[in-house]
């Protein structure tokens, strides 16, 4: 037990000493310094209750104060505050190198609602229906009266028909907002590389434009730089050789009954594009939704141009032979045994519809198309040099394409490179490139040895980066290509074009199997790769057709010199006028006859 | 000669009560509390029509039922503080034992009416919010506690009256009530603060505030947005807090006439956390200032009353009882007005409430019966020499 010490203790003592109750004293004791406690607690909160009393009528005065202020000030019409800062809308067009439109802006606006300030939201959603034949009236109806909901978008984008029959109904709650929607005045031309746009971060008074694929994408930033003040961007390409090569190509296509094709037209000099096609294709307009179901590769946002690899076949005998010469190990005439047997690995390599070309020329190798002789070619170059060389050429990496989807186009290799990849890789087998790449390496052959970078981009003058090859070699080399299209048995034959002296190298690919093990017998990637005029090349061509079949025949061809090869004619005999080139006829050609009537 | 025998015949010592209760309570407050009640009549005929209509009853179905409750409210303010204080406070200490009670039981028995926190029990004709009535008997039990907590070799009252109000304060958090949470540590600060806090003590938890503050801006998106929205200059007209700007703005000095306004249509907490926003665009500046006038003066009046109360747990209980009573009246009318942020709290006695309104009344009724004058020993004061 603690001792609690008797307080007052000399009066204490004093009352014991006289036989007093020193508890009374005690308790007396405790009563006045309670009250006196007490007193000290109540003076103290005296001060502060008053401080209280003075904090809460200063508050309730600065609230009557607020009050006042409010009451006094004039009512205005409530306006919802627009979100931040205000968004950029101007975004720079972009063009052809001629300068005509390809993507442009133009003011519209949008739809939104606030439902509370509906006055008939029934009649609303009816009549908005049949304004937009997409939207459902009952589903708008129920979003409409919705309590919870104060803000709905309805329609990003109006035409001034659909703004003004929105008007006229006449409902306070719809209301709209102004727009910049980008334009792709060409509709499905040039799809693939203008990709397309959608609206970023939205507000009610204007919305951010931002591209959402191809060249709108690559470039987003640059477009919406201020600083741009609007200069246009402009492209190599050349709108109508564009709109020329997609229509000729979407017939070929047709007509060879291929599911889809690829055709890219370059500037061998300045790796321009001046025309890249890929269809089926889509209206930038209104892009589709990215695909949920089935292989991406046959969506139309598919840009098999850019981003489909595949065996490209015998278009690839020509690095072989360009190399050999070279490298000095050849020449055009020199004499290859391409008879069976020719064993690598294991591997028989055969020719197409087992022919036996015998003893041939390393031209004639390219002319009749020969694997065995093109593989023993491969062999005497060696699998580091062939590397190297096919390595400059830009196909073992990815484009630069200047659009989104180019990245996605990285070329396929063999991870060992063994004896037998070399002589397959020689007549394009086993290594699987996009067309932009074949028409790169192709240009390096046709401009007299120099290796370009495929761009979009409209560039002035050469733009010559490596030399991998001499003059002379790809003289020899454009000889070559040009046989196998001038020449009665070569196999490009069906690719001559009177006055422009076409060259270039069929191949015909057998599709891998997507799961894997091995090819399809009657599925084909057939390609053309050429360049003209040969003798001083200007441009490279490669067509691709995806499963094309012609079946004018008794049984049904697939090889690219009936398909591809045709096409591709077509094409250069369209669009080559349109680029301004001159036909030349050889004096011995040239059967005009002037007659006279008799 | 009976009366040698037998003793005096027993009388009552002391006056009468009722002669007695008119003589000492306080009835500037009393009135205001009673002109309170009949402006919360007057706005819910225009404030509580729009909700009728949208429940499908008849206009004045709220009125009614204002007037119901509030005739109970009335009835049980005029009983408790016709209740001498220490009756008054064994009562809030039954009271107490059984709101806890009832708060604790809340996330088992309790209905949450869809409002996504379980606040109520569901009586069938009337909905009852155990936390409503727990504010006033919590604060009289503290009071409790603290005055014992001064006396010599007294219990440590305040201690368990904080033990009390940290757990009260998390269940109530918990349901989420965070309104509800803040007055009870509101109150409970004040009484501390009147109590004798130490001045050092509490700028630390100023401090301490004002740091938790700043943690939750930074770690809660919904508080951080409830923030961003008070601080931003602009009102979106589309939500509560820009319709109720708007209706004062529109109501100016003398309002847009008796039924004439508009807000009360859009506004969904017209009735309740709004209705100064009617009473403002109906009546006008007018209106709003004698509204603001009424509680200034009772809470004002209350603490000055209480200046002069010699017993802590008078005192106390006075100064917690006025100020949650002042407070939920300032924040309800300092949201309306964006001077707070957007926080839901009724305005006592005005807005709209079944047995919340009976809650309130028990609550003024406990604060008019702390308030009434009672001799002060002022004549052993003035022997003593003054008040020193």
């Amino acid at each position: 037990m603690t001792r609690i010490p008797l307080r007052p203790l000399a009066r204490i003592l004093d009352a014991r000493k006289k036989g007093e109750d020193p508890d009374a004293i005690e308790k007396e004791n405790r009563r006045l310094r309670h009250e006196e406690m007490r007193d000290r607690a109540r003076l103290r909160a005296e001060g502060r209750l008053l401080v209280l009393a003075m904090m809460f009528f200063c508050a309730y005065a600065v609230i009557g104060a607020r009050m006042g202020m409010l009451s006094a000030s004039e009512p205005e019409e409530p306006r919802a505050q627009a979100t931040g800062a205000s968004i950029m809308a101007s975004r720079a067009d972009i063009v052809d190198r001629h300068g005509r439109v390809l993507a442009t802006n133009m003011s519209t606006h949008s739809l939104y609602a606030h439902p509370q300030q509906m006055i008939e939201p029934g009649r609303a959603a009816e009549r908005l229906a049949e304004i937009f034949p997409d939207l459902d009236a009952a589903d708008m109806k129920r979003r409409f009266t919705d309590p919870r909901r104060k803000f709905l978008w309805i329609k990003k984008k109006l035409s001034p028909e659909q703004m003004q029959a929105v008007h006229d109904i006449g409902e306070p709650g719809l209301l709209f907002g102004p727009r910049e929607m980008r334009l792709y005045p060409n509709g499905p031309v040039l799809s693939h590389v203008l990709g397309g746009s959608s609206f970023g971060a939205e507000g009610v008074h204007s919305a951010e434009v931002i591209g959402t694929a191809g060249i709108e994408r690559f470039f987003d930033k640059d477009l919406r730089d201020p600083a741009r003040e609007g200069t246009p961007l402009a492209l190599s390409i050349d709108l109508t050789v564009q709109a020329a090569a997609e229509e000729v190509l979407y017939s070929g296509m047709k007509l060879m009954n291929a599911k889809g094709a690829a055709a890219v037209l370059m500037d061998v000099h300045t790796g321009e594009v001046i025309s890249i096609v890929s269809l089926p294709d889509f209206d930038p307009n209104d892009r589709p939704a990215a695909p949920t179901k089935g292989s991406p590769s046959d969506s139309p946002l598919f840009n098999r141009a850019v981003q489909g690899v595949y065996e490209l076949g015998s278009t690839f005998k020509i690095f072989a032979a360009s190399q050999a010469l070279q490298l000095g190990l050849m020449t055009p005439q020199t004499v290859i045994d391409t008879s069976p047997p020719f064993k690598v690995g294991g591997h028989r390599i055969g020719e197409f519809e087992n022919h036996n070309y015998g003893a041939i020329s390393v031209e004639e190798v390219i002319i009749k198309s020969s694997n065995r002789g093109t593989g023993k070619i491969a062999l005497a170059i060696g699998a580091e040099r062939q590397k190297d060389f096919l390595k400059s050429l830009g196909l073992f990496d990815p484009t630069p394409l200047e659009i989104t989807e180019a990245s996605g186009g990285r070329p396929l290799i063999p991870e060992r490179w063994t004896d037998l990849s070399t002589v397959t890789i020689s007549y394009g087998h086993g290594i699987s490139t996009t067309p932009l790449h074949l028409a790169t390496a192709y240009s390096a052959i046709a401009n007299g040895g120099h290796t370009v970078k495929p761009t979009l981009l409209k560039q002035s003058g050469s733009q010559y980066r490596d030399v991998v090859l001499s003059e002379q070699v790809t003289r020899d080399a454009l000889n070559m290509l040009r046989q196998v299209v001038s020449s009665d048995d070569g196999t490009a034959s069906f690719g001559e074009v009177p006055g422009y002296k076409v060259g270039g190298k069929t191949g015909t690919a057998d599709k891998p199997k997507e799961k894997g093990g091995g090819y399809y017998k009657d599925k084909v990637i057939a390609t053309f790769a050429a360049v003209f005029p040969t003798d001083d090349p200007k441009y490279a061509l490669v067509v691709t057709l995806d499963e094309p079949v012609e079946t004018s025949g008794t049984k049904p061809r697939r090889t690219a010199g009936w398909t591809a090869v045709p096409v591709a004619a077509e094409m250069i005999r369209r669009v080559a006028p349109l680029l301004g080139l001159r036909p030349v006829y050889d004096t011995g050609q040239l059967d005009v006859t002037m007659s006279a009537s008799d | 000669m009976t009366e040698m025998v037998y003793g005096a015949v027993p009388v009552a010592g002391g006056e009468p009560v009722l002669p007695k209760w008119w003589r000492t309570v306080d009835k500037w407050s009393l009135g205001c509390i009673l002109t309170l009640f009949a402006v919360g009549i007057l706005l819910g005929l225009a404030a509580s029509v729009p909700l009728a209509e949208r429940n499908g009853l008849a206009p004045f179905h709220y009125v009614q039922r204002q007037a119901f409750f509030g005739g109970m409210a009335l009835v049980a303010m005029l009983m408790t503080s016709m209740m001498p204080p220490v009756q008054v406070r064994r009562l809030a200490v039954i009271g107490f034992l059984a709101a806890f009670v009832a708060l604790a039981f809340l996330p088992f028995l309790g209905t949450d009416f869809g409002k996504g926190a379980t606040r109520w029990y569901s009586l069938g004709f009337a909905s009852f919010q155990p936390s409503e009535f727990l504010k006033p008997v919590f604060i009289i039990v503290s009071a409790w506690l603290m005055a014992a907590g001064q006396e010599l070799g007294g219990p440590p009252g305040r201690l368990y009256s904080f033990v009390i109000m940290v757990i009260i304060v998390l269940m109530l958090a918990m349901q989420p009530d965070f309104g509800q949470a803040s007055l009870i540590l509101f109150s409970w600060g004040v009484m501390w603060f009147v109590g004798g806090a130490p001045m050092v003590l509490l700028a630390g938890l100023a401090g301490l505030v004002v740091m938790g503050g700043t943690f939750a801006y930074n770690a809660s998106d919904h508080f951080a947005r409830r923030i961003d929205g008070f601080l931003n200059p602009e009102v979106d007209p589309t939500t509560q807090m820009g319709y109720a700007t708007n209706a004062i703005i529109e109501g100016g000095f003398f309002g847009v006439g008796v039924g004439e306004g508009t807000v009360k249509w859009s506004l969904p907490d017209a009735h309740t956390d709004f209705i100064i926003a009617v009473a403002a665009e109906e009546y006008g500046l007018v209106m709003v200032l004698a509204i603001l006038a009424l509680y200034a003066t009772i809470v004002v009046r209350s603490f000055i009353r209480l200046m002069r109360e010699r017993d802590p747990f008078i005192r106390y209980g006075g100064t917690g009882l006025a100020a949650i009573f002042g407070v939920q009246a300032m924040i309800n009318m300092g949201v309306a007005v964006r001077l707070l942020p957007a926080k839901g709290m009724t305005l006592p006695f005005v807005s709209y409430g079944g047995s919340s309104l009976i809650a309130g009344g028990i609550a003024v009724g406990m604060l008019l019966a702390l308030t009434r004058t009672r001799p002060q020993g002022e004549i052993g004061d003035i022997l003593r020499g003054g008040r020193r």
